[in-house]
C-alpha cells in the first residue's frame, strides 16, 4: 500500500515526464477562455513554464515559500499590463484542472487508486491556487497604494525655484485629507530643500471651508517653527471671506496678490534684491 | 541629565541630547541664566533635532528661557524642530510666539548674527 | 502586543515613559509615524493634566477594535479633584499663557475619539481612540 508521500513523488515524476505536452495544453485552454489577452503568446508560453515548474515543486516539497515569492514576482510584472485578478485565479484552476485530468487519465483503470491519488493531489492544488490568488490580491492593493500615493505626489508638487525659496502652487478642491498631506509634504521640503521662504499660490484654488482654512493657518505656524516664512498668493475673495470667518488675522498672514508679486516679495526676504523702501533711503542718502 | 552647552564667541549653543524630563528643561533654563550672565552672551541657540515631541510644558518653558534670558540681553533662537514635531504642535495649538526659530545650526546662527531689520526676524 | 499596558503617573518623568509606551505601542499597531506623534502628544497632555491637578493617577493603553476597524485606545484615569466644568475646560483654547494643562482641548483634537468621566472631589477619567486608516 502506497502512502500519501510516496503517491505524491509518483504523480510529481508523472507531472515533469508529460511537461511538455501538458504545458502546451493548458496554454492553449488559457487562449480558449480568453485570458491573459493582455500578454503575448511568447509572454504566456514563458511564464506558463515558469508556473508549471513552481507548481510541480510545491506538490513535490510542499513548501509554498518559493511559490509565494515567485507569485510575488509575477503579480509585480502583470500587475501594471492591467491583469486581473480572476485571470490569474482562473489559470493556475485551469492548470490544475489540466493537470487532473491528466492523473485521471493514468490512474483510471484502479478506481481505489485514484481515489488516493486526488487525496494526495486535490489539497496541494488548492493550497497552490489560493496561495497565488493571495499573493497576487495582496501585491496589487500594494502596486494600487503606490500609486495613489505617487499621484497624490505629483499633484501637490513642492518646487524650489531658488536656493532657499519653495513654491507649492495648490490646484483644485482640497479636502483635509488633501490639505494635511501638503502640509507635511510642504514641511519635509522645508526641512530637505533648506527653504527659508514658501510662496503658497491658491490661485488655482475656488474655495475651502473652515477646516481646511485651519490647516493653511497651521501651515504657515508650523513653517515658521521650522523657519521658514510663508508668503500666500492668490486668496481669492471669498477665501479670504473664510479665513476672517474663522477669526484669522489677516493683516498677521503675509498675503501678496499674484505668484509673480509674491515670488517678488520672496526674493526681497531673502536679499535678492532691494526692497522699495531701502532703495529710496539709499536714493536718499546718496543726494 | 544636564544639557551640554557650549561657548561659541558671543553665543551659546545648547545642544539637547536626548529626551528631557520637565526637571532636565527647568535646569536648562537655570544653566542658560547663568551662563548668560556670566559670559554676557549675546544669543543663544537651543538645538531640539533630537525631541520627537514638544508638548505644552516644554514650549511654556522655552518661551520663559526666551523671556529671561532676554531681559538678561540675549536673543534666543530654538533650531531643529522637526516637521513631524512642528505638525503636531500646530494641531495642539502651541506657538512658540516671541521666540525666534530656525532651520538648524547654522540658520540659527545667521539669525543671531543679522542685525534687526524685521525682514526675516519671526519673532513678533 | 499585551492585552493593556499601564502606565502610574506620579510625576513628571512618568509622562515622558507614558507617551514614548503610546508612541511604540502606536508604531507596532501600524500608525504611521505622522499618527504615532500625535498620540504621543495627546498622551503627553493628558498625563501631564494628571500630574498638575491630581498628582497621581495611571495611563492604560490597549488595542481597540471597531467591526473591521482597529485601533489604540487610551484611557487617563485618576482620583483628583475633578474638572468641575468640563465643557469649559475644553474650551479654552489655545493659550498657553494661561499656565494650565493646555491638554484637553489639544488632545480632543488630535484623537479620534475623546470623552470625559469627571466628578468633583472624585476624579476624572478620560477615554481617547484613534483608528488606524
Amino acid at each position: 500500500m502506497e502512502n500519501s508521500a510516496g503517491l505524491l513523488r509518483e504523480l510529481v515524476a508523472h507531472l515533469r515526464q508529460n511537461r511538455t505536452q501538458l504545458r502546451e495544453e493548458w496554454v492553449r485552454r488559457i487562449r480558449e477562455a480568453k485570458l491573459l489577452t493582455k500578454m503575448t503568446d511568447e509572454e504566456i508560453f514563458s511564464e506558463a513554464t515558469s508556473v508549471y515548474d513552481n507548481y510541480v515543486a510545491v506538490l513535490e516539497t510542499g513548501s509554498v515559500e518559493a511559490l509565494q515569492a515567485y507569485a510575488r514576482d509575477l503579480s509585480e510584472r502583470i500587475i501594471p499590463r492591467g491583469v486581473e485578478t480572476h485571470e490569474v485565479l482562473g489559470i493556475v484552476l485551469l492548470l490544475r484542472d489540466v493537470l487532473a485530468r491528466s492523473l485521471f487519465k493514468k490512474y483510471q483503470g484502479d478506481f481505489e487508486l485514484l481515489s488516493r491519488v486526488f487525496d494526495a493531489y486535490e489539497p496541494a492544488a488548492n493550497r497552490i491556487a489560493n496561495t497565488v490568488g493571495v499573493s497576487f490580491v495582496d501585491q496589487r492593493e500594494r502596486v494600487i497604494r503606490q500609486q495613489q500615493q505617487a499621484i497624490l505626489e505629483l499633484s501637490t508638487p513642492v518646487l524650489q525655484v531658488r536656493e532657499r525659496l519653495l513654491i507649492l502652487p495648490i490646484i483644485g478642491v482640497i479636502d483635509t485629507h488633501r490639505a494635511r498631506q501638503l502640509t507635511q509634504q510642504l514641511l519635509l521640503g522645508i526641512r530637505n530643500n533648506r527653504a527659508k521662504v514658501v510662496v503658497v499660490d491658491i490661485t488655482g484654488v475656488p474655495a475651502i471651508d473652515s477646516a481646511v482654512a485651519n490647516h493653511l493657518v497651521q501651515t504657515v505656524e508650523a513653517s515658521r517653527l521650522m523657519g521658514a516664512s510663508v508668503i500666500i498668493t492668490g486668496l481669492s475673495s471669498e477665501i479670504a471671506q473664510t479665513l476672517v470667518t474663522i477669526g484669522v488675522d489677516l493683516s498677521k498672514m503675509n498675503a501678496v496678490g499674484d505668484l509673480q508679486g509674491g515670488i517678488e516679495e520672496a526674493e526681497r526676504l531673502l536679499g535678492y534684491r532691494a526692497a522699495p523702501a531701502e532703495e529710496t533711503k539709499a536714493q536718499a542718502q546718496q543726494a | 541629565m544636564r544639557v551640554p552647552i557650549l561657548k561659541q564667541y558671543d553665543y551659546l549653543v545648547a545642544s539637547i541630547q536626548s529626551v528631557l524630563s520637565d526637571e532636565d528643561l527647568l535646569l536648562l533654563r537655570d544653566d542658560l541664566t547663568e551662563r548668560v550672565g556670566q559670559y554676557r552672551s549675546k544669543g543663544v541657540i537651543i538645538d531640539v533635532t533630537v525631541l520627537d515631541l514638544v508638548d505644552s510644558f516644554a514650549t511654556r518653558t522655552l518661551r520663559a528661557i526666551a523671556h529671561m534670558l532676554k531681559l538678561r540681553g540675549a536673543e534666543t533662537v530654538i533650531v531643529g524642530i522637526q516637521p513631524e514635531v512642528a505638525f503636531a504642535m500646530v494641531q495642539l495649538g502651541l506657538t512658540l510666539e516671541g521666540v525666534g526659530t530656525a532651520l538648524d545650526l547654522e540658520e540659527g546662527l545667521a539669525y543671531l548674527k543679522q542685525p534687526l531689520k524685521g525682514n526675516l526676524r519671526h519673532a513678533r | 502586543m499585551p492585552d493593556e499596558t499601564h502606565v502610574a503617573i506620579a510625576s513628571a518623568t512618568d509622562i515622558v515613559t507614558a507617551r514614548q509606551k503610546g508612541r511604540a505601542l502606536a508604531i507596532e499597531m501600524g500608525f504611521e509615524s505622522v499618527e504615532a506623534t500625535l498620540i504621543a502628544a495627546a498622551i503627553s497632555e493628558v498625563s501631564r493634566n494628571i500630574v498638575e491637578y491630581a498628582n497621581r493617577g495611571e495611563i492604560i493603553l490597549r488595542a481597540s477594535r471597531n467591526g473591521a476597524r482597529h485601533g489604540l485606545c487610551v484611557v487617563a484615569r485618576d482620583e483628583g479633584p475633578g474638572i468641575p466644568d468640563v465643557a469649559q475646560a475644553l474650551q479654552y483654547g489655545y493659550s498657553t499663557r494661561r499656565g494650565f494643562g493646555v491638554g484637553l482641548p489639544g488632545a480632543k483634537l488630535l484623537m479620534d475619539e475623546f470623552d470625559i468621566i469627571s466628578k468633583v472631589g472624585k476624579g476624572t477619567t478620560i477615554t481617547m481612540r484613534k483608528w488606524l486608516d
